[in-house]
């Protein structure tokens, strides 16, 4: 009865903390609390705590990422898990023909990117290679609206784990390819990833409030496009803020800066499906 | 007649983006990241610097900017420094020079270079060899800041 009542207790602290948005509100699903806040791992040198992108936003939009059933990203999970049981290609086979449970992908977004025989592999790339090596089936495009929600699928069974990706061994050349990337500027704004997420986090900038850009909720639900969106597909609209021409999806610029940039967010939760504005 | 319509055609060339007497990007002269002479040879309209103040595919100054004289605006930034007073604090020259390219007077900061239109990576194919703003722009933007006196 205690443990009953001391349960009932956090459950509407937890709510309480939702109702109020900013740096103190506290992300809670289901009644699983979600660490949106940590200290930097090591590696990182001029940051000292690590926040989800969800502290930044607005109590509205916040608010849309405690119940799943408020939140507009399970649509697509949804039509994800009727692709799921959906035979593709020539093997007549589809995924669930060779795993039985999405669930059993728990784990595998918290450690992606990582590098498989000397090659950096995203979760996109793992899709696509089960796609075209073992379905007999084409090889979906990287940020299209089949490949962004079943990634969003397998990622979300992650949900709750820590972000854990590895950035020592095979990973280390990756990692300081991403990292430069990371600090150079380009486009004719002139600007570096580091410039707005890692100098100016929390600072507005126009109607924007500015975050770490970390990745531990994507594939993400955006209001401003409705739909389920990649890191890729971010990296891309960042660049072009900042006139820069972006690289392309799947690049190995990309991959290797996602690398990057997720490890700057290991040990928050992973959030996935996130909902951002 | 022939002459007359020359100098219409010229006219019109110049409200375009740069004029034949402008100083080009590429040949300012800055004196401690301050540029001393006009872009234009002219002073320029405060009240056309306001609206590429806010514009936000022009100098969108606002979106890092506080700016009280524009309390009417909705969302100002807070990346750079609040611009109240900013026309007492510093000179004509030495704004000029910020706008044109902060850079040489403060080397790591993230505001963007308004008059310069090389040593860019990866522009965007349609801003390639441009700057962000035209001379008269930029001049404009300079008067306009010179207008936000501490009061």
């Amino acid at each position: 009865m205690r443990t009953l009542l001391a349960s009932v207790g956090i459950a509407a602290l937890a709510l309480s903390g939702a109702a109020s948005a900013g740096e103190d509100a506290v992300l809670s699903v289901d009644g699983e609390v979600f660490v949106t806040e940590a200290a930097a791992p090591d590696h990182l040198e001029n940051v000292d705590t690590i926040y989800s992108g969800w502290v930044f936003r607005t109590d509205e939009t916040q608010e849309l990422q405690l119940d799943d059933f408020d939140n507009p990203s399970f649509i697509f999970l949804d039509q994800a898990l009727d692709t799921w049981e959906t035979v593709d290609g020539s093997e007549g086979k589809s995924c669930a023909s060779c795993h039985d449970d999405v669930e059993d992908f728990a784990g595998l977004k918290s450690t992606l990117p990582r590098v498989e025989n000397g090659e950096l592999v995203t979760l996109t790339n793992l899709v696509n290679e089960c796609r075209t090596e073992r379905m007999g089936a084409e090889a979906w495009k990287y940020s299209g609206a089949d490949m962004s929600a079943m990634t969003a699928l397998i990622a979300h069974q992650s949900r709750g784990m820590a972000m854990s990706v590895a950035i020592d061994g095979d990973a280390a050349p990756f990692f300081e390819k991403g990292k430069e990337l990371y600090y150079t500027r380009v486009g004719q704004l002139d600007m570096a990833c580091a410039n707005c997420h890692e100098d100016n986090y929390g600072n507005m900038i126009r109607a924007d409030h500015l975050s770490q850009g970390q990745t531990n909720g994507f594939p993400l639900y955006r209001l401003k496009n409705a739909k389920i969106n990649t890191t890729h597909g971010r990296f891309k609209g960042c660049m072009s803020n900042i006139r820069a021409t972006p690289f392309k999806e799947g690049s190995p610029e990309f991959k290797a800066l996602e690398l990057y940039v997720a490890s700057r967010g290991n040990g928050l939760s992973v959030e996935t499906p996130a909902v951002r504005n | 007649m022939k002459r007359l319509s020359l100098i219409a055609g010229i006219a019109v060339l110049s409200a375009g983006i740069a004029s034949a007497e402008d100083v080009m990007p590429a040949k300012v002269m800055f004196d401690d990241g301050a540029i001393n002479a006009s872009l234009t040879g002219m002073t320029g309209n405060p009240e056309e610097g306001a609206k590429i103040f806010m514009n936000r595919k022009l100098g969108n100054c606002l979106a890092c900017h506080m700016n009280a004289d524009m309390e009417e605006q909705p969302f100002h930034g807070e990346v750079g420094p609040a611009l109240d007073g900013v026309g007492d604090r510093w000179s004509e020259a030495e704004l000029r020079g910020i706008v044109s390219n902060s850079k040489e007077m403060f080397p790591d900061t993230i505001m963007p270079s308004f008059y310069r239109d090389t040593g860019f990576t990866r522009s965007l194919e349609k801003f390639e060899g441009k700057s962000i703003l035209s001379a008269q722009q930029v001049e404009d933007v300079v008067a306009y800041l010179l207008t936000l006196k501490e009061s």
